[in-house]
């Protein structure tokens, strides 16, 4: 519903040291300076990588999010998997998966 | 003249970070020309270099998203990734704000260019610079075509872009280096990454080697979605250096396909 919002207080996060410490200790003060519906308050603090995914976070922000979270490469291809299966397809931007159940591994070639 | 050297390379965060999932032999081939790449720069006796960049959410939103932007500072700072995710340490990465000023300023007698006099490096340029300048003693000068937040500049005017920076570079008395950063296809950080078009990334390659400006202009942006992805909107930083080029036609030092680093990785130089 707010994307531009979601997207910009992770953005905020993603570049800044300072608002990362304050989304650590007091993300809901943090929060309160952008337009977030409650949905995408606990997707942010959790945090729901598959939700915000789907909620169409750009994959970059999302990518770098996640890596501050320190989740694993695979973990985060999987947890947006998961969001899709769990909500649906994504529901707002460029980044959606184009392919339903393939995975593009390492040799180039398409598993199922 | 003092565009001394002017090239393009991959730039995907996988690239470094995951190094150690790729194909080692694939890898190593690749990284080797990333590193003929910096010995060539050091070769062509470059005082600053200036890297066309694809940002991806470190600087520039969309409250306020510039088509262009270039930056004019003395110093700035990255890699703003979890430098152990990216595997790239933080650190201060020279620039030269006199210089930056006066390619600016040449620059927008026909592009209205943005500029910046702060910047903090993602991926798209911590990844060149960790093979190309690993040092970090080589002033840089970032440049920026928004290739992340639609709507997004026109080819067209990318190539328009790329005609004001060699116009530039010639006007300035210091040698400077130029390098494109971008992925040719690639469907990066959603669950497809991996997937690559390299039907599509060999077709795009051949224009770029041959400097084929109408060829290279011709892609719409829904083209490229279909068959190039999202990270395909990034062949604007390539056709900006093609521009540069000023005509010149292309080596392609390395073009192969390399699934975990996201893309086909390329490394390409044009005879100046
Ligand atoms: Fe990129």
């Amino acid at each position: 519903m707010s994307l531009y919002y979601l997207q910009k207080v992770l953005y905020d996060i993603n570049r800044d040291l300072a608002v990362q410490k304050q989304y650590q200790d007091d993300a809901d003060t943090l929060f309160d300076n952008y337009a977030l519906t409650d949905e995408e308050r606990n997707a942010l603090k959790q945090p729901d990588i598959g939700l915000l995914y789907v909620l169409g976070v750009n994959g970059q922000i999302l990518m770098h999010f996640a890596a501050f979270h320190k989740i694993e490469w695979a973990d985060y291809l999987q947890l947006m998997r998961d969001g899709i299966t769990e909500h649906g397809p994504v529901r707002e931007g460029v980044y959606a998966m184009t392919v339903v159940g393939e995975r593009f591994t390492d040799n180039g070639n398409v598993e199922s | 003249m003092s565009l001394v050297y002017a090239g393009v390379c991959s730039h995907g965060p996988g690239i470094t970070a995951r190094a150690d999932q790729a194909d080692p032999e694939l890898r190593d081939e690749f990284y080797a020309s990333l590193d003929k790449m910096r010995q060539d720069i050091e070769d062509s006796g470059a005082e600053a270099l200036m890297m066309v960049a694809a940002e991806h959410f470190a600087n520039f939103f969309m409250n306020n998203m510039p088509a262009y932007c270039i930056g004019m500072a003395d110093q700035y700072e990255g890699p703003i990734e979890d430098p152990e995710w990216l595997k790239i340490a933080r650190t201060n990465v020279p620039g030269n704000s006199d210089l930056s000023k006066r390619v600016i300023t040449e620059i927008m007698q026909t592009v209205d260019t943005a500029f910046s006099e702060e910047w903090k490096f993602d991926h798209g340029i911590s990844v060149p610079l960790n093979f190309l300048t690993p040092r970090y003693d080589l002033p840089v000068i970032p440049a920026n075509i928004n290739c992340q937040g639609p709507p997004l500049t026109p080819l067209g005017r990318a190539w328009e872009f790329g005609k004001a920076i060699r116009r530039a570079c010639d006007a300035v008395p210091e040698k400077i280096a130029l390098v494109g950063t971008g992925g040719i296809s690639h469907w990066p950080a959603t669950p497809d990454s991996g997937k690559i078009n390299l039907e599509w990334d060999a077709e795009f390659m051949r224009h770029f080697t041959n400097n084929d400006k109408h060829s290279m202009l011709g892609y719409s942006d829904e083209d490229i979605y279909r068959d190039g992805g999202q990270g395909g909107y990034e062949i604007r930083t390539f056709i900006a250096t093609a521009a540069a080029a000023n005509g010149a036609k292309a080596d392609v030092h390395f073009f192969k396909p390399i699934p975990i680093f996201a893309t086909s990785c390329v490394c390409a130089s044009f005879q100046l």
